[in-house]
């Protein structure tokens, strides 16, 4: 009962937090419209017992990407005439990628009516594991039977990383950095001088 | 609790309820009222260490300044800027202030005094500790004004690069607790140091990270030396510097639970949670709700502690302490604690 309750509120939500996103005016709008998403999925995730990667969903999105985009959005300075003014133009495009994902959606529930597909039945190794822990079973398989994809997925995000920092990073010769070691190891004899000019001396004009 | 309320002849689900409720009133009425005399404790703290008096005035010693400010800014009027987006300028406050309460569900107060004994409690902290940055980023985008947009970018920015090394810093501590449930972790602190100091500091190689645990969590939560998104010389009020009335008071509260709630982590973490700090058969006739107050308090008064007596860093310092020494050092340690418990057939 109460589960059937709480699935209609989080899947109601999310989709009408999705259909706004989309159309809300406001480009802000639509990144916070996206965590409140991004929130419902996360209680979706909960009420299928799956609470290790609701966490990580809220972590991940809601607490560093949605962060990233906010910021960049927030940026953006908008003119939302503009922003119509190509409607005509790129109307064949969105078309195209409107029709695209119609079919996808249409194959989808047609293969879905079919019949579901055999992927293999669950072995020993993949089979969910009684009595641990939603973090502890997912660790035992990823660290066992997927270590190497796992691991190539890792590479690739460093890959990834690596490859938009080099494309980014410039070196600006006009900087001036802070090397706070040097500044530590500075004594006060070699910063100040301690002179004892002449009555009237002294003094360069 | 549920089986008390089952006992008045309640039905399972309503007894639940219930007792959920009750549950919740009893964890977020006296962190409120802590904070208020908390906030007290503050200005008392400082002000002694600036050989000053503090507020003195209403109640004894002082001691009702809170209430009589919190009446104060109430009957204020709520001033909304024309240009503001009315909206979001109004919801910021709240989110700010329902996630400072939020986390508090996972805190044990006692071996069974929790309110969500969920197995990622730790995991959850994270996640609603991370939510913390978007009443800050709203509030400063919607007031549309120059000062509060420059400390919301600094907010979300200092928020991000430390979380970062908490998450590390986190990762050692459920590596030796072997659990991301807030209950295990303090039971793993069972005569943890020398088989009767209760917590994790005592240990050479979680008392680092416990120290940089506490600095972090000052980074975290904005407190001084780290407050550079209210620095009163560079941006006026910060993200608060449009708000009055109750959404201003909103904000204050809501820091103020945030750096409770550090403390309250910091205490379940590193001091052993609701466990009396050595292992003595009469330290445990004190409940253990009131150790993790005790504790809690301490933490607190070591924030503002540092607050009365370090000066402000500079931004790009902050960032370089948060990115080029914390993040490699807490990195080194996930693989020198872990090295080290695979070593000694900690998981076996």
């Amino acid at each position: 009962m109460i589960q059937a309750i709480a699935f209609y509120l989080f899947a109601t939500l999310t989709i009408f937090s999705g259909a706004v996103t989309i159309l809300a005016r406001n480009p802000v709008h639509s990144v916070l419209w996206l965590i409140l998403a991004f929130f419902n999925a996360a209680g979706l995730m909960i009420l299928i017992g799956a609470e290790f990667i609701a966490m990580l969903l809220v972590i991940v999105y809601v607490g560093a990407v949605a962060v990233l985009f906010l910021f960049v959005v927030m940026m953006l300075d908008i003119d939302f005439a503009q922003l119509r003014a190509g409607f005509i133009k790129n109307f064949p495009l969105g078309f195209a990628l409107a029709f695209v994902l119609l079919a996808e959606l249409v194959m989808g529930v047609g293969a879905y009516k079919a019949g579901g597909l055999a992927l293999g039945t669950p072995d020993a190794a993949t089979a969910p594991v009684a009595g641990l822990s939603n973090t502890a079973a997912i660790g035992a398989l990823l660290y066992s039977r997927y270590l190497f994809l796992f691991e190539t997925a890792g590479i690739i995000l460093l890959v990834a990383m690596i490859g938009a920092i080099v494309l980014t990073h410039r070196q600006r010769g006009d900087v001036r950095g802070q090397k706070p070691s040097s500044q530590i190891s500075r004594r006060p004899e070699e910063a100040t001088i301690n002179l004892q000019p002449e009555v009237g001396k002294g003094v360069t004009l | 609790m549920t089986a008390f309320f089952q006992g008045l002849g309640l039905p399972f689900a309503a007894a639940w309820t219930i007792s959920t409720i009750c549950g919740i009133l009893l964890i977020a009425l006296p962190v409120m009222l802590a904070v208020a005399m908390v906030i007290y404790v503050d200005r008392k703290v400082w002000a002694s260490m600036a050989l000053r008096r503090g507020p003195n005035v209403v109640g004894p010693f002082g001691i009702l300044q809170s209430f009589a400010d919190g009446l104060k800014v109430f009957l204020q009027e709520t001033i909304i800027p024309s240009a503001a987006n009315k909206g979001l300028f109004l919801i910021a406050p709240i989110i700010t202030f329902t996630v400072a309460l939020l986390a508090w569900a996972v805190i044990p107060f006692n071996s069974g005094a929790i309110l969500a004994n969920i197995n990622v409690g730790l995991l959850y902290i994270l996640a609603i500790s991370s939510l913390g940055v978007y009443g800050i980023v709203i509030a400063g985008w919607s007031s549309n004004s120059k000062y509060p947009f420059f400390s919301a970018m600094r907010a979300s920015a200092q928020m991000i690069s430390y979380e970062v090394s908490i998450g590390f810093i986190l990762v050692c501590v459920v590596l030796w607790a072997n659990s991301f449930n807030l209950n295990d972790i303090v039971k793993a602190q069972h005569g943890f140091g020398l088989g009767f100091i209760n917590g994790f500091w005592c240990s050479p190689l979680l008392f680092p990270m416990w120290v940089m645990f506490l600095i972090s969590s000052m980074a975290e939560t904005q407190r001084a030396p780290f407050d550079l998104t209210e620095a009163e010389s560079e941006l006026v009020a910060g993200y608060q510097t449009e708000y009055s009335s109750m959404a201003f008071a909103l904000f204050w509260l809501g820091e103020y639970g945030n750096v409770l709630l550090m403390c309250a982590l910091n205490a379940t973490l590193f001091w052993g949670g609701y466990l009396p700090p050595v292992e003595l058969a009469v330290l445990y006739l004190i409940p253990g709700w009131i150790w993790l107050i005790l504790k809690i308090a301490f933490g607190f008064f070591v924030f503002s502690w540092v607050k009365a007596t370090v000066p402000r860093y500079r931004y790009d310092q902050l960032m370089r302490l948060g990115w080029k020494i914390f993040l490699p050092v807490s990195l080194l340690f996930v693989f020198l604690v872990s090295g080290y418990l695979m070593a000694t057939g900690h998981f076996a």
